[in-house]
């Protein structure tokens, strides 16, 4: 049978991505550019018996998505820059009491309300350091409506089984955007279930780590019963200030992520082989930079891409493996050089990296690129 | 076709350019079999202001989702002909309301310009389905998806209760524009 093929958002793309990954419930608060994502979940989630609510604001709808995880839902939230910043404090709560749940966050010129409409990739930071404290953070960047969907399908399958918050952020262009989109079949990708306890209720704590940085989890409300908190824990859940557990349990949190940071990264390289100018891109801003690198190399510059799909880990060790054999780096994006400095990191002071940077609304079109790798090949 | 082709529908927020964008993209990509991609540009108000949706159609995958060169523009509203017509380049295809502007943007162009907003006000008795006469008309000037699939992209995007006057609009815009085209 032919696979159902629609010509589609990515935002509706995204809301597909989650009901295939077994979403059944969404709370929001709608705000562009993100309102279609919670538009089709309206529509979709009560045929599959799952349920939707408009929250009164986005703390709430926040609130409501870690208490709807923890009884064992999969659970979603989209929303745009100023709602990201409200829902910051409930995030940390999801990441101290590891719920796993996506937050879809369709990024939007800022500070505050900034420019509803106009494109922007000025909340990855947000991303890792939004919230206060050390915590885990995942952070995938999609750049087309098939990758949107399937990316989200990965959102999903990296909180559960991480037991922890998940952000896909997509930019307005990619959000906003039509494009043709082939649907897998159930079954045809990979759908993950958060680990579920294999002891008794009596015997059951939700922070065990016998079981690795991983616990398993047991529904909120069902036999097993335990507490949660956003205070330090035990293995409990019950508060604790006993420094060595706190340190402990504060290094197992960010642990789990980054020690399995090669399961959560994902990248695309392309014409990287004889590479001498390397352009580190995502989102839409990497469509711009792959018609750059296809202009490049037409006039004889050696122009290849690195395009970034999770930009959360960072992939730091692929960085600076190229750093060491390339002449310089690239770094189109829509903010102020965010990116640009995680490069820099990485890079270590191998090869100069060059950031193009535009706020204004626009994208970042090729002819800057190509003029840019001119003026540093 | 060869390489890319890209078209920008403007004119003022509420008039239904993003939905003309969409049909014609829809009319590549499921009805063509070839690659297309939609997306838009618009202010923070619901009604009014400069807006442009953007359609790239192609045989090959398509990268850049923008527009670089504009080989086809619409221009409803003076606004937008003045803000969005910079790109267009040589010899490309323009299409302007010719009650609604009359300042061009100088060039060598292929200018076609009729009643489009009047067509579907007067003779179709409609002012909504402007977006579809300028969509039918556009499809004339370009030629870049066949006028039978775009027809059936439109009667599919559209209600049954108004497929009559879809059709009969777009079918009005393409001739109109088979007559003026020079």
């Amino acid at each position: 049978m032919a696979k159902k093929v629609a010509f589609m958002q990515g935002n509706e793309a995204a809301a597909h991505g989650a009901l295939y990954a077994g979403c059944k419930f969404f709370a929001g608060y709608p705000i562009t550019p993100s309102t279609e994502v919670a538009e089709v979940m309206s529509a979709e989630l009560p045929k599959v018996g799952g349920k939707f609510i408009q929250m009164e604001d986005e703390i709430g709808a926040m609130s409501a998505v870690i208490g709807a995880a923890l009884t064992g839902a999969k659970a979603l939230t989209s929303t745009s820059g100023p709602g990201l910043s409200l829902k910051q404090e409930i995030i940390g709560y999801g990441c101290i009491t590891e719920v796993p749940c996506v937050i879809v966050n369709v990024m939007r010129g800022g500070p505050s309300t900034g420019m509803p409409t106009g494109p922007s990739q000025s909340d990855v930071m947000c991303a890792k350091w939004g919230t206060h404290g050390d915590h885990p953070a995942i952070c995938l960047v999609p750049a087309s409506v098939q990758e949107l969907f399937e990316e989200t399908i990965r959102a999903f399958n990296l909180a559960e089984k991480y037991r922890t918050p998940v952000m896909i952020m997509p930019d307005e262009i990619v959000g906003h955007m039509r494009e043709r989109i082939v649907f897998p079949e159930p079954g045809e990708i990979e759908v993950i279930n958060r680990t579920t306890p294999s002891v008794s209720p009596e015997q059951y704590k939700p922070y065990d780590t016998k079981f690795g940085d991983v616990p398993p989890l047991a529904a909120f409300g069902s036999d097993y019963r335990f507490h949660v908190t956003g205070l330090n824990k035990m293995e409990d859940g019950f508060p604790t200030t006993k420094a060595s557990i706190v340190q402990a349990e504060e290094e197992r949190q960010v642990r789990k992520v980054e020690a399995n940071a090669d399961d959560i990264i994902k990248y695309e390289e392309y014409m990287l082989d004889d590479a001498e100018v390397v352009v580190v891109a995502f989102g839409s801003t990497s469509r711009s930079a792959r018609f750059a690198v296809n202009e490049a190399r037409k006039q004889g510059i050696k122009a290849g891409l690195f395009r970034l799909i999770t930009f959360w880990p960072f992939p730091e060790k692929q960085i600076l493996a190229l750093s060491k054999k390339v002449k310089a780096f690239i770094t189109p994006e829509m903010n102020l050089g965010m990116c640009t400095e995680v490069v820099k990191g990485c890079v270590a002071g191998n090869a100069p990296v060059h950031g193009i940077f535009r706020v204004d609304g626009e994208p970042i079109n090729p002819d800057q690129i190509v003029d840019k790798m001119k003026e540093v090949k | 076709m060869a390489g890319r082709y890209e078209i920008r529908f403007s004119g003022a927020g509420g008039q239904g350019l993003i939905l003309a964008g969409v049909i014609m993209a829809e009319a590549a990509s499921i009805y063509e079999g070839i690659q297309a991609v939609q997306s838009q540009s618009y202010g923070p108000e619901a009604r009014g202001g400069a807006s442009k949706s953007e359609v790239i159609i192609s045989e090959n995958p398509i990268d850049y989702p923008k527009v670089t060169k504009c080989d086809a523009l619409l221009a409803l509203t003076q606004e937008a002909c003045d803000k969005y017509s910079h790109d267009l380049k040589e010899g490309g295809v323009l299409l302007i309301d010719s009650d609604l502007i009359h300042r061009e943007p100088q060039g060598n162009f292929k200018v076609t310009k009729f009643n489009i907003t009047n067509t579907a006000k007067n003779e179709i008795g409609r002012e909504i389905v402007t977006n579809i006469v300028a969509l039918g008309a556009m499809v004339a000037l370009t030629g870049v998806v066949s006028k039978e699939n775009a027809e059936k992209a439109v009667l599919a995007r559209v209600p049954e209760a108004f497929l009559e006057l879809n059709k009969k609009a777009f079918n009005l815009g393409y001739e109109k524009a088979m007559a003026a085209k020079k």
